[in-house]
């Protein structure tokens, strides 16, 4: 029933997705790990951590388009549902951190020893075990998600007020993270990792392994989220961005059929922040910044929204040219570009690059298209 | 042995204030400046009450000299090096040539400070100004030095100054209340009038009462204490409440455009925050061309910055309105996205422009310092800002209730479709209204550069609390945006003590995110079915 | 003659006493009563105003009334449940302006009305059982728009939306259908075909239908009730109706 419900429907494009992360997955790592340093097929560990970098927020943005392109819930605050998947992620490395630390206790990290801490606070109980850490990497984001999206579904805030309160709430996360007695290492956040699952985190080879990782969790994120939006919920998830209250009439619960989405959608930005933080190699309050949040949110836009393959998309092609525009001549005039970026996919592309581009082959195949609707209401 | 010395110090007190002076007090004063020169801290202090007390002409330049580490002794010789480099003789006050050789500073430990203290509070009793009466007055209250205690009692039997007498009456009580062999029934007297000074230093002198105390005497102490305490706390919470204000009336003048924005036309303005930077860059401008130019008016130019940021901030909110949110209306987060990314190139230009620093924004005379109103301490911009905050909202109150283009506005809030079937031209309305909500946001800048650092993040600090102003206000109602905003600056503030400043902010940030739930359209929302539609 | 006697209110579909809503001061109902028998079809006219779609409001759950008993079934009091719940009792709306999910194809849209359990799991692990599909494939075939089955509902024209929404309403097979205005905006020939349908439908279901066009509620023969300003003025067959003075008045203005 899973591999009907993961693999039913998937169309072209979905195969496609499908093969060129799989083989970036498996042909990156071997690359960086066969092809000697001098050779043309030989990828570096550093783009390989990019990439790998990229890939993480490819599943971040389809875990946002879930709920804005599906479902039309704009959260502005999904980098929080990230970050705290980060921040499980990094209480495990550092708890593998052991006694290597700069003051060489071997229970607190070295910023509890710095700040006068005389034990464990019980929040970091069972984070040295890596299966727990990764039920939190999956349980926190999920269960803040259920909790925040259970009030406000319940009580049907919708539109821009959800957005401003999801915002609130990354907002909130932020101050609360910045301080110190939070324990979670304030401003500098959690750093200077050493192993996972007793592996260097610098090592080449565990480098290559995380980006296997990260590829192989994005196409099951897609699989996962390519199932729901296909199946006859995610119909209903749809006909609830098009026509709430008509779909109440309908008789569908719609505040049952958001929290899930919305939770299932933070479940899966925790992952994506759990496979960047080693492979970043530090995670600190920043990451619940709200403009993170909105920026996530023009990836998904750049690459069309209400369309997985172009959320992934669009988050590769906006961080690949911040990255190539951010370290030259051009990096005064970036967000320049970032900031005419949102103005332009919002007032010309509405559907994206792929939504786009595939109105234009189809206008060509077809000289006389059936009338479109109108472009999805917002809310 | 005690008892006799003190009988001759008075003796020489009233002696020194009757102005007579003698051969013994020559002798005296004398007898101090060999003192001074024998480098021993308990000798130093005998100096300086014997130099007080024989109202020597040069005391107060001595013991002043003393007290900053300028005062030279050995071998017999004392000088007093001045402020400017000169040196001059400590004995008669006439300037050397040169620097006497052979002298060392005269050394001070805290015990000796506290003698100076006095000392200089006992010299300044008699001062003919009785704003210096005040000073010493309070000076000795400090210091509570018990040798002064005579020359203040003579002084208050002179004293006509109401203030002054006060003030000599509390610096009498303070060293009554310290003097265990003061007669027990004065003592608690002491306590009443300290009691009635009712602030901190009232409070700390109360505290330090000795162990001695008799039972009536504790008791007075701990009601006084009590009551102090009482009183401060309130006062305290005055304080607090001022600073709410204060903080809910940036927050108005920051959220009220966005009210605007947002109540008429649906549209979330991500740029808000930047066209309240513009506003206080506007300002700087404003202020950098007066400096350069007309700097007689630098007073005025707060008052010159306002129209121009208005002007500056309208003009480019009429700009992003007429460019890009008319083509987005109807799909609020696009809008949403769109101003945002607005506010991303304004950043930058900005950055671009005038660097990625702080700029520095004078402060016109008339907005500097601070003044106390009872136990309140108010700062003259506070205070401005306040009254231009509620200039503002009442001119905004008006031009919404009492123009045309108010009534306009107003009706393209109640229902668009219908206004415009009327014959009114929303399109025009819009722009003007953003324009408007704009403008205002660049005086909310003018205000800001007043009391914030003027940098192009200026206004992404502002704009989370800007939205939570309206959503907890509830759109399309000033009033909601006036309560908002003030409550929220006073929750913030008074939550601050208990808190601290970040908890205090996420709980108010927790609270409107749970606030909304129960009440999705804010404080005051309007109702009916035409809300639904 | 609107006040029932205790025996009909077990065995009336829908009951409605004393009901009174008010918006801002504004009484859009006031003490409104009304009774549906089972298999009843029912006309409701009346002016603008008269609070046709307030009392649709309130039925469907979407309004609480301020006071009154809103009974279905007999036994269950609609005022205590919301849409949904109202929606899975068996009560189908249809709306003023014709509300179809646009991005959804003309079957899609049937698909998710059609009767069957609504929650999360149910619909995520969804498959459309053979015999579904025959009465998905049979309610396409009555509204005509079997041919058009792959298109998207959003690019449907005015009259055929009306018909995917009665489609959609019949998939969802309730006890009770609200009708509201399913003739505006059609031509002559699609009106007369609508009251051919919904004469079909009310063979099996009881419904109510909300209408201005008189011509209309005339071919569908049945008894009417007439609003005017929040509460029934006059009840009976159209031409009794329409030859109650206060009836003409309220129509014609005074």
């Amino acid at each position: 029933m899973i591999t009907r419900f993961l693999l039913s429907n998937m169309d072209k494009r979905g195969y496609a997705f499908l093969a060129i992360v799989a083989a970036i997955g498996l042909l990156v790592p071997l690359a960086n790990l066969l092809m000697p340093a001098g050779s043309p097929l030989h990828v570096s560990t550093a783009t390989m951590s990019l990439w790998g970098k990229y890939l993480c927020y490819a599943l971040l943005a389809i875990s946002l388009d879930l709920v804005w392109g599906y479902c039309g819930i704009l959260s502005l605050g999904h980098g929080a549902f990230f970050a705290l998947g980060g921040y499980a992620m990094g209480m495990y490395l550092m708890r593998q951190i052991g006694s290597r630390g700069v003051y060489g206790n071997p229970v607190l990290p070295d910023f509890m020893v710095f700040l006068n801490w005389q034990e464990l606070p019980w929040y970091w109980y069972g984070f040295s075990s890596f299966p727990f850490a990764m039920l939190m990497v999956l349980a926190v984001p999920g269960l803040l998600a259920f909790v925040f999206g259970w009030f406000a579904f319940r009580s049907r805030v919708t539109g821009v007020y959800l957005s401003i309160i999801t915002q609130a709430l990354t907002y909130a996360l932020l101050l609360a993270f910045f301080r110190n007695d939070m324990g979670f290492g304030g401003n500098n956040g959690l750093t200077d990792f050493k192993d996972i699952l007793g592996f260097n985190v610098q090592a080449q080879g565990t480098r290559a392994a995380l980006f296997a990782m990260t590829c192989v969790m994005l196409i099951s994120g897609f699989l996962i989220a390519r199932g729901i939006v296909t199946s006859k919920l995610g119909k209903v998830v749809i006909a609830i961005r098009d026509a709430e209250s008509r779909t109440r009439f309908l008789g569908y619960r719609v505040d049952r059929f958001k929290l899930f989405v919305f939770t299932v959608s933070a479940c899966m930005a925790g992952v994506a922040g759990a496979l960047y933080v080693p492979q970043v190699g530090i995670i600190n309050p920043s990451e619940f910044a709200p403009a993170n949040s909105i920026e996530t949110v023009i990836w998904v836009a750049v690459g069309g929204r209400g369309s997985l393959v172009g959320a992934a998309l669009g988050a590769v092609v906006v961080n690949w040219a911040k990255t190539v525009f951010t370290s030259g001549f051009m990096a005064p005039y970036w967000l320049f570009a970032l900031g005419a970026l949102f103005v332009f996919v919002t007032l010309f592309m509405p559907k994206g690059i792929l939504g786009t581009a595939q109105g234009w082959w189809e206008s060509r195949k077809r000289p006389a298209p059936v009338p479109a609707p109108e472009p999805a209401p917002a809310e | 042995m005690p008892f006799l010395f003190s009988f001759l110090r008075l003796l020489a007190v009233v002696m020194a204030l009757l102005a007579v002076p003698t051969i013994a007090l020559a002798q005296a004063a004398e007898d101090a400046f060999t003192r001074l020169g024998a480098d021993s801290f308990s000798d130093t202090a005998r100096a300086i009450d014997i130099l007080v007390q024989s109202a020597h002409p040069n005391a107060a330049v001595v013991i002043e000299a003393l007290a900053d580490g300028r005062l030279l002794a050995g071998g017999g010789a004392v000088a007093v090096k001045t402020k400017e480099g000169g040196f001059l003789d400590a004995r008669t006050g006439q300037a050397l040539t040169a620097a006497p050789a052979g002298l060392n500073a005269v050394r001070l430990n805290n015990n000796v400070r506290r003698v100076i203290q006095g000392a200089l509070g006992g010299l300044g009793l008699i001062n003919p100004d009785p704003g210096k009466r005040v000073a010493a007055a309070e000076a000795v209250f400090r210091a509570r030095d018990v040798s002064v205690l005579p020359v203040l009692e003579a002084a208050i039997a002179k004293e006509t100054d109401n203030r002054a007498r006060r003030a000599l009456r509390e610096a009498q009580a303070a060293i009554l209340i310290a003097k265990t062999d003061a007669p027990p029934f004065d003592r608690i007297a002491a306590v009443d009038v300290l009691r009635e000074r009712g602030d901190q230093d009232a409070l700390a002198t109360l505290r330090a009462l000795p162990g001695d105390a008799s039972p009536g005497l504790k008791e007075a102490q701990a009601r006084a204490i009590a009551e102090i305490e009482g009183k401060l706390a309130l006062w305290r919470a005055g304080q607090n409440l001022w600073y709410g204000l204060s903080l809910g009336s940036v927050l108005l003048l920051a959220a009220i455009g966005l009210a605007i924005t947002f109540g008429v036309m649906g549209v979330i303005n991500m740029a808000h925050g930047e066209m309240v930077m513009l506003g206080a860059y506007t300002t700087f401008i404003v202020q950098e061309v007066i400096r350069a130019r007309f700097p007689g008016l630098f007073d005025w130019s707060l008052a010159i910055a306002i129209p121009a940021a208005f002007i500056v901030a309208g003009a480019v909110g009429v700009a992003i309105e007429r460019g890009v949110i008319r083509f987005l209306y109807g799909r609020p987060l696009e809008t949403l996205l769109a101003t945002w990314g607005i506010s991303l190139i304004l950043q930058q230009a900005v950055r671009t422009a005038f660097g990625p620093t702080n700029r520095e924004v004078g402060a016109p005379a008339f907005m500097s310092g601070a003044f106390e109103l009872g136990g309140l301490a108010i700062t003259w911009n506070r205070l401005w800002i306040i009254v231009f905050a509620a200039l503002v909202f009442a001119a905004l109150l008006a031009i919404l209730k009492l123009t045309p283009m108010g009534l306009q506005m107003r009706a393209v809030t109640q229902n668009r479709r219908m206004a415009s079937a009327m014959g009114i031209r929303t399109g025009r309305i819009d722009a003007l209204t953003f324009g408007l909500g704009s403008g205002v946001a660049g005086l909310a800048g003018v205000a800001l550069s007043q009391i914030d650092n003027v940098s192009p993040n200026l206004g992404q600090s502002y704009i989370i609390d800007s939205f939570m102003v309206v959503v907890f206000g509830g759109v399309g109602n000033l009033w909601g945006t006036l309560i908002s905003a003030m409550s929220l600056g006073v929750a913030n503030k008074l939550l601050e003590p208990y808190a601290g400043a970040v908890l205090g902010k996420i709980a108010l940030l927790v609270f409107i995110i749970l606030f909304i739930q129960k009440r999705p359209r804010g404080l005051f929302a309007l109702k009916g079915r035409a809300v639904e539609a | 003659m609107n006040a029932p006697t205790p025996g009909a209110l077990t065995s009336s579909l829908l009951y409605l006493d004393g009901v009174s809503v008010s918006f801002d001061g504004f009484k859009a109902i006031r003490g409104l009563s009304l009774t549906i028998e089972p298999g009843e079809m029912r006309a409701i006219i009346g002016p603008n105003g008269a609070g046709k779609t307030t009392m649709m409001d309130i039925i469907t759950g979407k309004t609480r009334p301020d006071e009154g008993t809103v009974m279905f079934g007999g036994s269950v009091d609609l005022t205590r449940l919301d849409e949904a719940a109202i929606a899975n009792l068996g009560i189908g709306r249809k709306f003023q302006k014709p509300t179809v999910f646009d991005f959804h194809t003309i079957e899609d849209n049937i698909l998710l009305a059609l009767k069957s359990k609504r929650s999360v799991l149910k619909t995520l692990f969804w498959q459309t059982e053979s015999q579904q599909q025959k009465r998905i494939d049979e309610i396409l075939g009555i509204i005509k728009l079997t041919d058009k089955r792959e298109r998207l509902a959003g690019s449907l024209s005015h009259g055929q939306k009306q018909w995917l929404e009665i489609g959609m309403l019949l998939a969802q097979d309730p006890k009770l259908l609200l009708v509201d205005e399913p003739a505006a905006g059609m031509t002559d020939g699609e009106t007369a075909q609508t009251a051919v349908l919904l004469k079909e439908i009310a063979k099996d279901h009881s419904v109510i239908v909300v209408e201005h066009d008189m011509g209309f509620i005339r071919e569908l023969g049945v008894k009417v009730t007439v609003l005017h300003e929040g509460s029934v003025l006059a009840e009976g067959p159209l031409d009794q109706v329409s030859a109650n003075e206060r009836v003409v008045e309220v129509y014609l203005g005074r």
